[in-house]
């Protein structure tokens, strides 16, 4: 007991603080545990939450843009948005999309961009197959003045970084050999040529593999050739072909040609509408709030954020569709699934496990196969219909419409969803004792004041269960809205599956379904506030 | 024979039939997506069937997702593991498809046979190339079928597509596909546009509220459908008295089910189904492809499909080829949606009309459907 009386901490057996040897077992013993669960962690992890955090993503995401247009977007910094922008970001623009073109990103980038602006699609498409033509006028004056230039040597002897031209002239070389490397010399005297023959040498050794000393440039490298030319100076410079540069510098003044500006109009004017260049700007940032807008009928514009036209609003309408109708689905399923509930738990067991098969049947048919059914009952050629008319309470001339609405939605799909709401309420009735209903009856209450204050307040968790149940479900569901909703009974989860399997726009279907997870969110949480999340069991 | 030398006789037997297995799989698998049903039937009849016989060990695979394949070709080409080998789209996706990189661009003169009569496949496919990666096998059409027993009608039957904008005459319920694409043109012309000048008044505001006010007059009594199976379902029920769908499907409504249904030919709108392979497949898998495309696209292959299912052959060249119904033994031609007298008023989709206002009009459609 002289332990007891120490000061300082208590120590284990081999001297250590017993505070840190035990710390350090638990440690040990915690670790275990993980490891035991680190196979179910890594799975879920791997194949559930990085697929939702990667679609979250996408939901911001707008990288396609600055990384297709890189110099576009540049330049296009200077601009005012009022009026056509300058020369200089026709010409970064004609360096772009001519290696866009080549790499065959520019008809995604607008795909990406009709989604904002329409027109843009087939604008990009066209632009792709004429935009090899820019320059060519001056590519054919270059050529006339000196038949070097239409020689690819000249070109890489120019540009290309001494040891690179001369491990790539040589005859051994397969394929692409190695990655173009610029001169340093070059690159001030003839600053836009020299970007814009990098860009024709690396696409040209990527895509399709050749060797760029081969491989006479683009005509969009001429017309970079033409514009240095005409604004720079290049008699300080001494590097391979100096002469033959000096011989075009002083040659370029008379040259003759489309601008850049001309060159795109002439393709297409829509390249003259400050809408096309408005939509560039506005989505040129590698991160946008455009899809969260359009998920909730709003517009990204020059001017700020807008609501869209009032005949394109139809997302905040469907989300609150979506969930009005997910309430009135958990109402039916609660009013519907108690009784039932009611009923199972408090049969003898073996007619209670019969009636048990029967809420479990549907379980086991396909979904599609029960929504089918339900369009041979509630169609006005269809059973229930039919039924009504021969009863004589509904007119042959005006059969009621059941399906193809809203209601047709609201029964399916309380159809579907009922046992999720019954089996959690079943499996707490069935821990309630009935003795208690038997107390309060004895000591004085009525049938219904015993259900009401003794027995309901015990099912109230099964309640909440099943409400959390069938309400996720139903905000989620999109198969049986689909086949019976008909105009006014679709959900959003509707949109959201279109967006994804056929306009191709996941950007704006993530966005959808992140406010949707969102949405399931807030609603839980304040459900939490309301019957308190410790008030839910499922048995 | 005694139990020693049986035994071994078929372990030899079984090892004989795992090395000719493996033989077979060494010749490789192929794996083509199309939509299922009577159309895929037709298209393993008439192409795979018999390419399978004249290519011993060679697998076929069909997957039946065209339906989603624009979605799921961009999954598989962001996760960088092609499983397809060659698709079966409608025009309007490959043109999507071919816009996002995801289908390959072709040479159709350099991977497609000629044709029988000598021309070349641009001449005999002519305008149905609609897209450097599209290789077109079928014309099909969207058009209109209605009941033939309907009291209301004192007799008349429908003569023209506008009979589904003449509830006066026509009462009842009609069935329209839930897309903008198809029913707006239609809208137009019933009210008074030339079908040449349908697009150009579509791109304007005021012809877009034209259309829709056309639509607005038929909402109440329209049931929207989503999949093609939709409308004879609800013609043989009568549950609708006129409805639009595929051409294909009132064939089989009227001739192999023999309901009481006719069917209109008056501005059926034309559209295509073809294939295109997908971007980056491998080298021998694409030498496969390559070769079964060019059998399977010849002038006989397509003609030979005509005999399952009443889609016209895309190539010009496969038109006098057509025959009679494989089972049913009628003459097809007169079925064919391409046939001289069903085709006098026809309406093409401008693709790349909608390539550009799909995403725009869909949205109004949808918002229209919603309030």
């Amino acid at each position: 007991m002289s332990d007891a009386t120490q000061d300082g901490p208590v120590l284990a057996a081999d001297g250590t603080p017993l505070k840190r040897s035990l710390s350090r077992a638990l440690r040990a013993q915690k670790l275990r545990a993980l490891m035991l669960i680190a196979p179910l962690l890594l799975f879920i992890l791997i194949t559930f939450i990085a697929p939702i955090v990667d679609m979250l993503f996408r939901s911001v995401e707008n990288q396609i843009v600055s990384e297709t247009l890189p110099r576009t977007v540049v330049e296009l910094e200077g601009w005012d948005a009022e009026g056509v922008p300058s020369e200089d970001v026709y010409a970064a623009l004609a360096y772009d999309f001519m290696e866009a073109a080549e790499r065959r990103n520019h008809t995604r980038l607008g795909s990406r961009l009709n989604y904002e602006t329409t027109g843009i699609s087939s604008l990009f498409r066209q632009s792709g197959r004429g935009v090899d033509d820019i320059g060519e006028d001056y590519a054919d004056q270059f050529h006339d003045l000196n038949p070097a230039w239409e020689e690819s040597e000249t070109w890489a002897a120019l540009m290309g970084a001494p040891d690179w031209v001369e491990a790539q002239s040589a005859d051994d070389v397969e394929g692409a050999g190695l990655l173009f490397r610029l001169s340093v010399a070059i690159q001030d005297v003839l600053p836009e040529t020299s970007d814009a023959y990098r860009s024709f040498a690396r696409t040209v050794q990527s895509e399709d593999n050749d060797n760029p000393v081969a491989e006479e440039p683009w005509n969009t490298v001429y017309l970079a050739l033409y514009r240095d030319l005409s604004t720079g100076e290049v008699s300080g410079y001494d590097g391979p072909m100096a002469d033959l540069l000096a011989e075009a510098a002083a040659a370029v003044p008379d040259f003759e040609g489309m601008t850049p500006r001309e060159a795109f109009a002439d393709i297409n004017d829509d390249w003259l509408d400050t809408e096309v260049w408005a939509t560039i700007e506005a989505f040129s940032d590698p991160y946008t709030a455009g899809y969260f807008l359009s998920a909730i009928d709003l517009q990204l514009t020059p001017d700020g954020v807008e609501r869209q036209p009032p005949e394109q609003r139809v997302y905040l309408l469907l989300f609150n569709r979506t969930i009005f109708m997910s309430m009135a689905i958990t109402l039916m399923c609660v009013l519907l699934g108690y009784p039932i509930a009611y009923l199972l738990s408090n049969l003898p067991a073996r007619t209670s496990n019969l009636l048990l098969i029967l809420v479990l049947l549907p379980f086991w048919t396909s979904l599609l196969v029960r929504t089918s059914a339900w369009k041979v009952l509630l169609q006005q050629q269809g059973v229930i219909n039919d039924l009504l008319v021969w009863i004589g309470l509904v007119a042959d001339d005006a059969r009621l419409a059941l399906i193809n609405n809203q209601l047709g939605t609201i029964i399916a799909m309380t159809h579907i969803l009922l046992p999720f709401m019954i089996l959690p309420l079943f499996s707490v009735m069935k821990t309630i004792p009935p003795s208690y209903v038997r107390a309060a009856k004895s000591l004085g209450a009525t049938n219904f004041t015993a259900f009401r204050r003794v027995y309901f307040p015990q099912s109230i968790p099964g309640i909440g269960a099943g409400c959390i149940l069938v309400f996720i479900l139903a905000i989620g569901y999109y198969i049986t809205p689909e086949l019976v909703g008909g105009r006014t009974g679709t959900f959003i989860s509707n949109r959201i599956a279109y967006h994804i399997s056929s306009s191709l726009n996941w950007g704006l279907a993530a966005a959808l379904g992140t406010i949707l997870l969102a949405l399931v969110l807030v609603l839980y949480w304040v459900y939490d506030r309301i019957v308190g999340i410790d008030n839910v069991k499922l048995g | 024979m005694n139990l020693k030398s049986l035994m071994l006789l078929t372990t030899g037997a079984s090892l004989a039939a795992t090395g000719a297995m493996a033989d077979g799989h060494m010749a490789g698998s192929m794996t083509l997506v199309s939509w299922g049903g009577a159309y895929q039937v037709s298209q393993q009849r008439a192409y795979s069937e018999p390419y399978a016989e004249m290519h011993d060990g060679l697998e076929i695979i069909w997957d039946e997702s065209s339906a989603e394949a624009v979605a799921r070709l961009r999954a598989m080409n962001e996760a960088g593991n092609i499983t397809w080998d060659l698709v079966d789209v409608v025009a309007s996706d490959a043109i999507r498809l071919c816009d996002e990189g995801l289908a390959m661009e072709i040479d159709h003169d350099e991977i497609l046979a000629p044709g029988d009569d000598g021309s070349s496949p641009t001449d005999d496919f002519g305008d149905l190339i609609v897209s450097d990666c599209f290789i077109p096998q079928i014309v099909y059409s969207t058009t209109v079928g209605y009941r033939t027993d309907v009291d209301e009608w004192n007799g008349n039957t429908p003569s023209d597509i506008c009979a589904i904008f003449d509830l006066e005459n026509f009462p009842g319920q009609r069935s329209l596909e839930r897309r903008p694409i198809g029913n707006l043109e239609w809208a137009l012309i019933c009210d008074g546009v030339a079908m040449e000048d349908v697009y150009d008044v579509l791109e304007t505001e005021e012809g877009i509220e034209q259309a829709f006010a056309m639509l607005d007059t038929i909402q109440d009594q329209t049931v929207w459908w989503n999949a093609g199976a939709d409308t004879p379902q609800l013609l043989a029920d009568g549950e609708v008295v006129m409805g639009s769908t595929y051409n294909g499907r009132l064939f089989s409504l009227i001739e192999e089910q023999d309901q009481p249904v006719a069917m209109l030919w008056d501005a059926q709108v034309f559209d295509l189904d073809g294939w295109i392979i997908p971007e980056g497949l491998p080298e021998d898998r694409l030498a496969r492809v390559l070769d079964f495309v060019r059998f399977a696209t010849d002038t006989q292959r397509l003609a030979d499909q005509s005999q399952y299912i009443s889609y016209g052959p895309a190539r010009a060249s496969s038109a006098p080829l057509v025959g009679q119904h494989a089972d049913l033994g009628i003459d097809m031609a007169p079925h064919m949606p391409t046939d001289p007298a069903n085709a006098e008023r026809t309406f093409l989709f401008n693709y790349e009309w909608w390539a550009d206002y799909r995403d725009d009009l869909d949205a109004r459609f949808q918002a229209w459907l919603a309030q």
